[in-house]
């Protein structure tokens, strides 16, 4: 066995890994701040206005000067909250939304973690964020929060079980849990044209999982003022915020990775092959995250128990149903991968 | 083990909420997402307008009207100019009379489309806002045209109105009164029909026709109801019975309806907005009683006994016969009455103001006992509260 000095068997993979990691969480964090500012935009022009155009030349800047603007305010804990487990919950949000993206791959071999359960890490990282926002209503010890927070656990449960058994057709076509081979596995047939009800319904449960219109019932602002979040200030916002649109930009990432074929052109032809995977993968995600916002300013909220019936009575048979039929047509035509 | 019982967790909706419209304080015995009881708390906006009339000379008080329903402001002076002028006896030029229907009618698609695009708001939908706010401020701006004020325009005094519009304001009002019917189609696409929209609203907090009667509704809580009842065409007044327009009439009583009576309703507007520009005559716009009314300015300068009355007018107002009356309107929101008693001097000795919001608001807790926190959301919006009136 070759000796391995401390340099080459332990400190310098150690800094690559984080070398790795900051060139992901920083274009990551800058992406979250143009997405609010995007959306922003994209706002404006759905509801006939500017939206922001002050900060820097069309209103840039304006992502920053919010940062910024949050960093300034005050920390405020309040008086009833349990300190730690309020401080705790938009830290375990944020984390969360961060470490997704290790098995998210960007281009083929541009991953982080190649692991062969990458769907299943997903699914594991998105379930535990239902963590940050009990404990954020919990800790907060008000009733607006509690009340946000029971209704998003509720709604996370419920949505996570029609998810899985989407990624569950998904993986059977696929024949693999790892993402990039999901992806190579879309070369000929993208799978949002095959399993075109599971796009759908995969689409759906995100904007439930990730709490937005007309899902936001959690932090429903005509309701429970900002649900689990009434109580947070300043970074601890900030926090909460960046965590739910890094998460947001994820489940935008994996329905392009399950449905829209990841970083593959659409098709295998000249001008289409000239821009590089990692492009197309930030093209086709920004398509997804413009269908989040267009739904957000075109929808009303549910109620609460409309959504537990939509995602028991509706989804869920409907994914079960699908995930027969497809097991049993690969079965039956020897599609099996 | 012993018996527990457990408390219902209350819940404070407002006087700080995003959805209380106003400074409503709203306490909500919540048993999980169940309302159990709903206790609507009034006061916190309470400035004391109908005791501060009994001090005010009948020209002065006009103004108060304005801060009452402050979405319709226009409608409230109507109901008060009404109740001075029957005191008084005099009879107001027509011009007048179609200057106020009109304007009347401007500010009950003002207030529908505030009302309509805050319920959307309440529901959850953002972006019908900011549509409808956006044709709010067209009209705002013809009220400015036409009384100097967006908002608080003191314009229909007893007696007519402050002043004459030019004719290019009724040119105007035509142009955009024709374009209004398209941007209703616009705004009803992305509520009406939505799935969601109806799932939130449909069935929520019915009201039968016996129980509307019974509490007290008017306006489009009422009709919603299925009771065809509408000061103007039941009791009309001013130009009502010369106009040609319908009443919308829903049938449930639920949410949904009272959100279609009022779209409805903009759209008989129109109606009643391009028949009165093409009826309105020329002539006076006041009466010509200066002991009511002011001169003209031009006579000022001229005429000793026009200064005369213009003085007294502008320091001791004019006194009103004894007596007392009970006039109404029909407010955006449901039957505004005043009624005035007087005791023939240059004040009101007693003005009681009915608002319509005051009987909406006390079916409060009977609509949303057993329904969802959210329907209570959708409740109180479809209702058309304005705190304004109901503290006065």
């Amino acid at each position: 066995m070759a000796e391995t000095g401390f340099w080459s068997g332990y400190a310098l993979p150690f800094l690559l890994i984080l070398g790795y990691i900051l060139a992901i969480v920083v274009p990551l964090l800058i992406s979250v701040a143009f997405v609010t500012y995007f959306e922003r935009k994209i706002f404006g022009l759905m509801q006939i206005r500017k939206g922001p155009n002050v900060v820097g030349p069309f209103g840039l800047l304006q992502p920053f000067a919010d940062g910024l603007k949050m960093l300034m305010k005050e920390t405020i804990v309040p008086a009833g909250a349990n300190r730690n487990l309020f401080l705790l919950a938009p830290i375990i949000t944020f984390t969360l939304g961060m470490i997704g993206w290790a098995v998210i791959p960007f281009d083929e071999h541009l991953v982080l973690a190649d692991i062969n359960v990458g769907i299943l890490y997903l699914f594991a990282i998105s379930s535990l964020g239902v963590y940050g926002i009990i404990i954020a209503g919990w800790a907060s010890n008000s009733k607006y929060a509690f009340l946000g927070a029971l209704r998003s656990a509720a709604q996370m449960v419920s949505y996570e079980v029609s998810i899985g058994f989407v990624l569950v057709t998904v993986l059977l076509c696929a024949g693999s849990l790892n993402l990039s081979e999901i992806v190579l596995a879309q070369t000929e047939l993208w799978y949002f044209i095959p399993l075109a009800p599971m796009f759908i319904i995969f689409f759906i449960s995100a904007l439930a999982e990730t709490n937005r219109t007309p899902f936001d019932l959690p932090e429903a602002e005509g309701e429970l003022v900002a649900g689990y979040q009434v109580e947070y200030s300043s970074l601890a916002f900030t926090l909460f915020m960046l965590g739910e649109y890094a998460n947001i930009l994820l489940m935008s990432g994996l329905c392009v990775i399950l449905f829209l074929g990841g970083w593959l052109a659409p098709f295998d032809i000249e001008p289409f092959t000239w821009l590089p995977g990692i492009v197309w993968f930030f093209l086709k995600t920004a398509v997804v995250m413009f269908l989040f916002t267009w739904t957000r300013a075109t929808f009303p909220r549910y109620r609460y128990d409309q959504l537990m019936r939509l995602g028991w009575k509706v989804f869920l048979p409907i994914s079960l149903a699908w995930v027969v039929i497809t097991a049993g047509a690969l079965h039956v035509f020897g599609w099996m991968p | 083990m012993s018996e527990r019982f457990i408390d219902n967790y209350t819940i404070n909706f407002g006087p700080q909420h995003p959805a209380a419209h106003g400074v409503l304080r709203l306490v909500l015995e919540m048993d999980g997402e169940i309302v159990e009881r709903a206790d609507p708390h009034i006061g916190l906006l309470h400035r004391g307008t109908e005791k501060l009339i009994e001090h005010k000379t009948f020209l002065q008080s006009v103004p108060y009207f304005d801060r009452l329903d402050y979405s319709c402001p226009i409608n409230q002076e109507h109901a008060f100019a009404l109740a001075v002028e029957s005191l008084l006896d005099c009879e107001v030029p027509k011009r007048a009379q179609y200057i106020r229907v009109l304007f009347s009618e401007i500010g009950r698609i003002g207030n529908h489309l505030l009302n309509l695009s805050a319920m959307a708001l309440d529901v959850g939908a953002m972006t019908p806002y900011f549509y409808g706010f956006d044709e709010r401020e067209e009209l705002m701006q013809f009220q400015e045209r036409a009384s100097g004020a967006r908002l608080h325009s003191a314009y229909i005094r007893p007696g007519g109105v402050a002043i004459d519009i030019p004719d290019q304001l009724l040119k105007d009002i035509y142009t955009w009164n024709n374009r209004f019917p398209k941007f209703i189609d616009d705004f009803e696409g992305l509520l009406t029909e939505n799935r969601i929209f109806k799932q939130r609203t449909v069935d929520v907090a019915p009201v039968t026709a016996e129980d509307a009667l019974d509490w007290g509704f008017t306006g489009p809580m009422l009709r919603a109801a299925g009771v065809v009842w509408d000061l103007r065409k039941n009791q009309p007044y001013e130009v009502y019975n010369e106009l040609d327009f319908d009443i919308p009439v829903g049938k449930t009583g639920d949410c949904y309806e009272r959100y279609l009576v009022r779209v409805q309703e903009m759209r008989q507007c129109v109606r009643i907005i391009n028949q009165c520009i093409e009826k309105i005559p020329d002539g006076p716009i006041k009466v010509d009683d200066n002991k009511i009314a002011p001169p003209k300015r031009e006579e000022m300068k001229k005429s000793m006994e026009a200064l005369i009355h213009h003085f007294k007018l502008y320091t001791e107002g004019y006194h009103v016969p004894a007596g007392e009356v009970y006039r109404c309107v029909e407010a955006p929101k449901g039957e505004f009455g005043v009624y005035l008693v007087t005791d023939g001097s240059n004040k009101p000795y007693r003005c009681k103001i009915r608002a319509p919001g005051f009987a909406h608001l006390q079916a409060m807790d009977y609509t949303s006992r057993g329904t969802m926190l959210a329907d209570t959301v959708a409740n109180l919006a479809s209702m058309d509260i304005v705190f304004g009136e109901i503290d006065r």
